[in-house]
Order: C-alpha cells, then structure tokens, then sequence
C-alpha cells in the first residue's frame, strides 16, 4: 500500500485543524518522529481554546474558560510549562450561589455555608464513592475503547480490563455503580442530599455540556464522566491558565513545533484526496494539493467524514450513522466587560476567584431545560460564571473586570432565530445574574454572546456543541462518534479522526488527539 | 385451619404473577394457598361490573406480553382465556387529519406514504429492527439476572450466557443494541422517520406507564418493552382478552384450582411473620396467624419491605435501598360506559383503526409537554392517551348497542403539587381527559353514561400498588436486569430466607407478562431441590 504514496510527500501526516486536540496530535506525532504538517482555517490557533479581545481592552477564553480536564500527564510529556504555560489560580474552589442564603463554598470534599451537618456529611461521603468511580473509570477516559464482537486479542482484554477494574472495587461499590452509571444526576442526588441548593450545584456539573436536564437518565454518567476526567487532572484541578485558554494551545503548539510539526495558518482543507482506495494527502481550499500518508483530522465528525472525505467514498449504512449523529450544541457563552469588580452578594472578595455556580436546585435546571426543548432560550438560564479578572490581571486594565460564563440552555435552532432573540437572551441572562449580583447592570460596559450557531460559525464546530457530538450513552465509548469510526479510524484507510467527536469527547482535555497520534502510529508500524 | 391442612407456600396477593407462581408451585406437587385481600383476585387484571351491565377491564386493558410458554404450560386457553387480536390503531391529528395503522403490511404502507413517503419506506426497516431488538430479548425474560459481583457458578454461567447471547448477534448489531437500551424514543424514531405524526404515534409506546417523557433517553427501551408481545406468534400485537383482563387471572386462578391450589379473598395481610431471620407465615388483619414454610410477595417491593415486614428484620442498607426504589405514580384511567358507538368524525367510516388502540397527540412535542406537566406536580393539561372500546370486538363486554371504552392517560402524578387528591380534583382530572376526547367527537360527552376516573393515588388504595405505578417500579437502566429490584436481590429471593417476591418489581417488570412470577417458582422450586413441572 505504502508504495502507492510517491516518495516526494513531504509529510507523512497532515492534521487538519489547530485546536487544542490537533496540536496535541500533532505534538505526539512529531515526538514519534514523523513528519508533522498541520493545517488551520483560521489566522489563530487554538480551535474552542482561545483567548481573544472581545471589546477594547477586554481579553477573555472565548470557547472553554477553565482547565480542569487535562490530564496532568499529558502536561508533564509534552511540557508545556516549560513552553509557557503558568496558572493564575490552581485547585478552584466552587461557590454555589443563592438569592436566600450565604453561598456554599466547596473545595475537595469539603463544604461550608448553610447546609445541615448530615448534608455536610452526606457531601463527603458521596465525594469518597464517586472519586473511588472515578479512579476506575478514569484509565477508560484515557484508553481506546474496544471495537466489539471482533476475534481481535486486544479488544477482548480491553473489554476485560474495563470488567475487572470495576470488580475491583468491591462488591458494595461495584453493585452501586452497576445501579447509578445508568441513572439519572435528579434521582441520585435527591437520594444523598436535602439541601435543594447543593442538589443544583452538583446537577449542574452532570449537565454542563451535554443536552438534557437532570431528570434525563444517563446524567450521572456525564457526571461520572466529569469526575473521571478531573480525576486525571489531579491536585491542580480547576484551573485558569495566565492568559486564558489560549495560553494551553500556545504551549501546545510550541511543543508540537519544538518536536519538529510544521503548523500554517489560514489554510483551510477543502478535501482530502483519494487514491486507490486511501487517503493520499488533502486539497486547500486555494487548490493546492498536499500530500501526505496520513490525515487525521480535527475537525467534527460530520465535516470530517461528510465534508472533507465525502459520502461518496462510504456505505449508505455508515453515512446514515454520521447523519443521525447528534451534534447540536445546548450551551451558550457570555462575555462581559465590567467597570469594575461586581459585588456578589454574600459572596467575600476572596471567594471571587472560585467557580461560581447558578443553579439553585435541580428543579430551576430542569425548568431552564424545559424550554430548549421547544426551540426556546432558558428564560432563567443555569450558569458556570468565572471572573478570570480575580486571578488574572492581563486580561483587562486596571480595575476593571471580565465576567465569562457558560449558559444552559440555548437551543442550535431557535424559534424565531437567533438575530431577532439574541438581544433578548442577553438580557434575560445578565438580568439573572443581577439578581445574584445586585448592581451589575450598570457595570457592563460590553457584552457579548454566542450562540450554538454562533460557536458553529467562530469555532467551525457543526451545531456549536463543544464536545462535538453530544455525550451521552448512545454516542459514548464503544460507539463514539459512530460505529465503524471508532479507535480513531475510519472506513477510509488513512484517514483518522483525533477531535471531541472521538472518545473521549472534548473539554480541553488533549486525549483524544493524544490517543489518535497513537493510533496513527500504530497504523504505520503494521503497513 | 388443621394442622395437616398446613401450606407448604403462601402468595401474597393474588394478582396475575402471584396467581402464576402459585400455579408453577401447586403443579410441582407444593400446598400452595393464595391470599388476596380484595373480594376479587385479579390484582391490576379485572373485569370488573361497576355501572350496570358494562365490564370494566379497570386497570389493565389488552393483553399482549403475557409470555405464549405460560399460556401453555398452565393451560389457561383450557380454562377459558381467549384473547382475541385487535388489527389498526389511529392517532387523530388537531387539524383533522388522522394516521390509521392497519395489520395489513400494504395498506399500512400506503397510509404511512400518505403523510410522507420516505417515512413508508422507513417503516419496513424501522419494524425489522424492533423485531430484532425484541428477538434479542425475549430469551432474556425468562431467566434469571446474574449477579454480576458473584463468583457463584451458576452466576458466572449466566454472565457467559448473556455474553455469548450478545456476542452472537455480531459487531454491527451489538453496537445497534448498545444505542438501542440508551436512546431516547425520540432520537430513535428520528433515524427513521420525518413525519411528526409518525413519530408521534409510534412514541406511544415508550412513555405508556413511565414517568418520562419521549425524549428522555432510556424511553426507546420501554418502547420495545411493549412491543415484546407475541400473539399467534405476531410480534408486537395485541389483543383484548374475551371478557375482559379478568378472565386472565380468571383462568389463571381455574388452573391453580385444578392443580390443587386454594385461593382465599379477603384475606389482608398485615405482616410477614419472621423468626430468626425467616419467613415463617403471615399474620392476617383480623389477628389469624398462618404459618407457611414459603411465603411469596406478590406486592411491590416497597409494599413488601416497608409496610408488612418489620424493619428490624432487614438490613438497614437494604431498607435504605427499598426506600430508593423509584415507582413513580405517572397514569391515571378512565373508564367510560357509553350509550352508543361514538363518532369520530378524522377517521373514515368503516376504518378499521378505531377498532384498536386512538390517541389524539401528534407530536411528540405534546408528549414532551404532558411530561412536563407531571414534572411540576399536575396531570397534563393537553394528556397523552391510549384509548379503547373492547365492546366493538368483544360483544360481552357492554349491553347490546352501548358501548365500553378504556382510556389511559398518561401522565398524571401521584402527589399533586396544590396538596392531595379529593373528589373535586379528580374529576376535575376526569373532565380534562373528557375534554380532550371530546375534541375529537363531537357526540363523546352525549353519550357517556356512567365514568370511573382512577388517579395513581385510587390505584394504589384499590390495588395495593406503591404510587399506582403500573409496572410496579420504573423501568430505567438503574431498575433492570440484575439492578431490579435491588442490585443483589436480583433473583427473586430476599434477605430474608424463605421470602421471595414474585411480583413486577422483579425482573423483567410489569406488562401483564407473567414472567416474574414464572421465574419467581423456578427459583424457589431450585432452592428446595426441585425441578419445574
């Protein structure tokens, strides 16, 4: 096969997209030692994992606006610190705020503020069970799923790593996470905790990101997921890279670049290129070709597999599967430039540097859930509001301040559009946040707000989903993005997939490209 | 009661499971006696005479799940269950129009092609892959969850069964089924289908008894689950059994009789007595005691462990667990006598759709928001409902030229947010309903003679099931298989020894299917060294 590829290639892998998972790839890729070129659209790098000026003089993350899903060994291999990487806060807390009472604060299994001491016992108690899931499951977040049904040795001890782990952790646990892994967050919590405020806030971390309300089973296997990832974070945790999130990919690239990847700007890949039967480089949209022996592309799977390979080149069977994947986004961002530090009440200047968290109860996010499903915005939106500025000088001028915040729930497909409502979701987002923070309004010197078709359009994500395609149990692990695309590959030899579409989704966490740079060079080893 | 009259094995409740355990163990040659503490036996499946001549099927209505090797094993066509299939089904749109569902494989084509002809294309894929997620399951109803944390043999051989069961379907199929037990109703019927009120009816399914609404992943197992049926070896249909759902347990209760098995009504049971961490017999309300060396649990799990078994017997993580159980008051139902045939004027006359099951919500969007009523503590302002006249197939349900219709709503909570349930509010509850049919014909409300509205909260007083949950617990990933009831107490036995339940709370749920008190013999017929006669 190799013998198909002309000699001159001078690469022997493109990666199209610069997001934080292509770098990633590629870094991994050009460690390994192979000729490395990635590809980006745009005139930055980054992908979702940027930081931009959103109004003068107001920088902020504009995608994700916390790290705390890379694993800290994927910091460590490819150094990033050493690459320019440094936090301005590490190991966040998490504020949990209410218009009735004081906030509850949390760190690790910890929790102060008005909750009853069996509450407080509760909490610990839960952290204990699920950070033992976590530890399970973790080590599934950084492996390749197994194909399944296949005579394949290694799938089948994969299968078996998965069973033994989880019977590893005992009887009594394995029997609750065998119960829980497929229930909804609204049940599980209402079983541990009284407290409706700590019951939102930890709702709210199984909902982020994906599409359902907390009553939706399959909610605490997106929490699980969240706790598993994290897991691999260790200590740092919640974290806010100097600079914001552009910082990571910065470091990502410098990494990528220092192992020997070439990266060029502004040159979006029209195609990728087919000969006998396998990929043999990609098309830019300029017309020129690049050849190389691998592609392995970032992107989402819809525009890698129906955009740059092109049904023609599938199954019908295959190409309806990547149809029905389900891609749309459910979370907006907010962006506000501020005057000055906004007063939260009851919430002590010191505690502005934590993870704020508007969620009230589990209800108040179902109700917000409610409405997406009828193509309408949240009309009290459930937040994950952090003030970089806290921790961050860089980001603004003295004294003044940036709010960004992740919005649930805002709908790909709005009900009259977005244009004609987008003014009104702002309002009836920062109108929410008034409430927990009186006074705000007229601290906002600037606002903005992206939209799932927004994130479509700045992040070239279809459907402005963050993970790509929607986490949950039908589009995880074994059959994430699709069946017959998974470990990476596709149906098209040579042709890989390394974004948050792929095991294990997104949220800046760097494994599926890592795994991807894995799989591609396996793949080599064996041509 | 002498001595030697003793009962080897005491069922409480004589619903269809109990009656169906009860049945297995008198033919293997155990004394077996029935307590029912209603005058009737029949548990959820009666017939029953409230108004004048009509036969009310009060709590289930048709009949489908009820597994065929039960039917045979027990006899009951011998003693007097027939069940007689119902072809076509309709959903009545608000604009007017209306999609018929015939038994007929062309005219359905034609009638699904009417709203959209990739969806009639569709469908003959759709229906292939259900059968095959049914296929795949049915073999699973019959047998025991293993435990997946035990290293016990017969454990580990199930486990391989059920791996080996899953490997064979191959790798594009297990995938399927993965997706399939996880989906949502509503994304699976958008791999197949674009027209709303396809997906619509055809959603139906998936929400009947379930406190979920369609796009609730998790909902597109419940959807098979009520297409498992087989009658005459037709996947997916029902039928109406003659005489209505009594004359299951009717027949059920015959071959128990014949067998050698007693039934006593009006029996309440008011503990399950225990020494030494043992069943010893029950302890009935008017103070009799009766002693038994088995006692079997046809209640739910919660009836079972936290009214009639002293909480100092039982572990208290297992209580803890019980209470955790989720059966969720989600259906109420109506159950109307009417003075005529009633009109329903979207059908075309002579159609044979209105002889099955009529729904009037055309989206699922309605659904989704009948749902979301629920949620907030009150029954759905515009009701999802499952509507039936037996009497137009089956003539001894009504007098001549009136009529009997069943109609389930879903969803409708146990526990109203504006405070408990009293007369007032359920009727008001029963004219939403009526309304809502009302809507679709004209004559409806002229006709109706004499209505039993049954919130969740009549059924549980009436029948004995927790909330008036209808499966006896919800069926969601945490509550199947080796989770149901409890992870650990998958297998029909207890903590206590000489305790099995046998009921739908068990594995595989409710549905008048039978198989849990079937499964629930044969595991306490293994326990005494017996093998199933």
């Amino acid at each position: 096969m190799s013998a198909a590829i002309p000699r001159r290639a001078a690469f022997d892998c493109i990666v199209v997209g610069g997001g934080h998972n292509g770098l990633t790839c590629a870094a991994y890729l050009a460690r390994a030692g192979r000729r490395v070129l990635v590809l980006e659209a745009l005139e930055r790098l980054g992908g979702a994992a940027t930081t931009r000026e959103f109004a003068p003089g107001f920088r902020v993350s504009a995608g994700a606006h916390l790290l705390h899903q890379m694993p800290a060994r994927l910091i460590d291999e490819l150094q990033l610190e050493r690459h320019g990487l440094r936090w301005a806060a590490e190991a966040m807390p998490t504020a949990a705020l209410s218009t009735e009472m004081a906030p509850l604060l949390m760190r690790g299994d910890t929790i102060e503020g008005p909750v009853s001491s069996a509450d407080a016992t509760a909490f610990r108690e839960f952290k204990a069970q699920m950070g033992r899931f976590a530890a399970v499951l973790n080590p599934m977040l950084d492996s390749m799923p197994p194909r399944l049904g296949t005579d394949r040795w290694r799938d089948r001890l994969n299968l078996l790593g998965v069973g033994w782990r989880i019977r590893r952790l005992g009887r009594r646990d394995m029997r609750e996470l065998l119960r829980i892994a497929g229930m909804n967050a609204y049940d599980l919590l209402t079983e541990h905790f009284s407290s409706a405020l700590l019951q939102g806030t930890l709702g709210l971390d199984a909902v982020l990101g994906s599409n359902f309300g907390p009553r939706a089973p399959g909610t605490v296997m997106t929490l699980l997921y969240r706790m598993a990832a994290e897991h691999g974070a260790g200590a740092r945790g919640l974290a806010l890279p100097a600079g914001g999130l552009g910082a990571v990919s910065d470091a990502l690239a410098a990494a990528a670049r220092e192992a020997g990847a070439e990266i060029r700007l502004a040159a979006p890949v029209a195609r990728v290129s087919v000969e006998n039967d396998r990929i043999s480089g990609v098309v830019l949209e300029s017309g020129e070709m690049i050849r190389a022996s691998s592609v392995i592309s970032s992107a989402d799977p819809k525009r890698s597999l129906l955009g740059l390979l092109g049904a023609e080149h599938l199954d019908t069977s295959f190409v309806r599967r990547v149809h029905h994947l389900r891609t749309r986004g459910l979370a907006a961002k907010l962006h506000l430039a501020l005057d000055a530090r906004p007063q939260f009440t009851n919430l002590p200047v010191a505690a502005h540097g934590a993870r704020l968290l508007i969620a009230p109860s589990l209800d108040y996010i179902e109700r917000a859930f409610n409405h997406s499903k009828y193509g309408e915005f949240s009309k009290a939106p459930a937040l994950e509001v952090t003030l970089p500025t806290a921790s961050d000088l860089s980001l603004a001028s003295a004294g003044q301040h940036v709010l960004s915040a992740i919005v649930h729930y805002a709908p790909y497909e709005l009900r009259g559009g977005w244009p004609q409502h987008s003014q009104a979701f702002t309002t009836a987002i920062i109108d929410t946040l008034e409430q927990y923070a009186p006074g705000l309004h007229s601290l906002v010197r600037a606002s903005e707000v992206l939209a799932p078709p927004d994130i479509e359009r700045e992040f070239r994500i279809n459907g402005g989903h963050w993970h790509h395609a929607d986490l949950a149990l039908d589009q995880f692990f074994a059959v994430r993005p699709v069946p017959g695309a998974t470990q990476h590959r596709t149906p098209m030899e040579g042709f890989f997939l390394c974004g948050a579409g792929c095991h294990p989704g997104g949220g800046v966490m760097g494994i599926a490209g890592r795994n991807a740079a894995r799989q591609v060079i396996a793949a080599g080893a064996h041509a | 009661m002498g001595e030697r009259d003793k009962p080897d094995v005491l069922i409480v409740g004589a619903g269809h499971n109990g009656l169906v355990a009860a049945c297995y163990l008198a033919r293997a040659g155990l004394k077996v006696q029935v307590l029912e503490r209603n005058p009737y036996v029949g548990g959820a499946a009666v017939s029953r005479k409230l108004y004048g001549d009509f036969t009310y099927s009060n709590c289930s209505y048709v009949c489908s799940l009820l597994r065929p090797e039960i039917m045979r094993a027990l006899e009951l066509p011998r003693h007097g269950l027939q069940i007689i299939p119902y072809d076509g089904g309709c959903t009545m749109m608000r604009d007017g129009g209306h999609l018929a569902l015939y038994d007929n494989h062309d005219a359905l084509r034609r009638e699904i092609a009417r709203h959209s002809k990739r969806d009639a294309e569709a469908y003959d894929r759709y229906a292939r892959d259900v059968i095959r997620q049914c296929k795949f399951i049915k073999p699973l109803l019959m047998r025991e969850p293993p435990d997946p944390t035990s290293f016990k043999p017969r454990d580990i051989r199930e486990l391989l069964y059920l791996g080996g069961h899953f490997q064979r379907l191959g790798e594009q199929r297990m995938y399927d089924t993965l997706r399939f037990w996880t989906m949502s109703a509503a994304d699976f019927l958008d791999e197949y289908f674009e027209s709303e009120i396809v997906k619509a009816h055809m959603a139906g399914s998936a929400i009947i008894g379930t406190a979920l609404g369609p796009r609730s992943p998790g909902t597109a197992y419940v959807l098979l689950h009520h297409y498992m049926g087989d009658i005459d070896d037709t996947v997916g249909a029902w039928g109406f059994a003659r005489g209505g759902m009594g004359a299951v347990t009717r027949a059920l209760a015959a071959s128990l009789q014949a067998s050698g098995g007693t039934i006593r009504t009006s029996a309440v049971v008011e503990r399950i007595l225990v020494r030494n961490g043992r069943s010893v017999g029950v302890a009935l309300a008017d103070g009799e005691e009766i002693d038994a060396k088995l006692v079997l649990s046809n209640m739910d799990v919660k009836r079972t462990f936290l009214d009639t078994v002293d909480a100092k017997e039982l572990p208290t993580d297992f209580l803890r667990q019980v209470r955790n159980f989720k059966i969720r008051g989600s259906s109420g139902k109506l159950n109307i006598a009417l003075d005529g045939l009633p009109s329903f004027p979207a059908i075309p006359v002579g159609s044979p759709s209105t002889r099955g099951d009529m729904h009037v919500t055309d989206t699922i969007e309605m659904m989704e928001r009948a749902y979301d009523d629920w949620k907030e503590g009150t029954w759905s302002r515009a009701p999802y409902i499952d509507m039936l006249i037996p009497s137009q197939i089956d003539p001894t349900m009504a007098p001549d030229g009136k009529h009997y219709m069943s109609v389930f709503v879903q969803y409708c909570p146990y526990q109203l947010a504006s405070g408990p349930w009293d007369a007032a509010k359920r009727k008001a509850f029963g004219d939403t309903v009526i309304d809502t049919i009302g809507q679709h014909s004209p004559d409806f409300k002229s006709l109706i003679l004499h209505a039993e509205v049954r919130t969740p909260f009549d059924i549980e007083n009436e029948v004995g099931l927790t909330e008036g949950n209808i499966f006896q617990g919800e069926l969601t990933f945490d509550q199947l298989l080796f989770n149901r009831p409890i992870p650990g107490y998958s297998q029909y036995r207890t903590p206590l020894k000489g305790l099995y339940l046998c009921g739908s709370s068990t594995h595989p749920g409710g549905g008048v299917m039978g198989a849990p008190g079937a499964n629930a013999a044969r595991a306490v017929l293994r326990d005494l060294g017996r093998e199933a006669a």
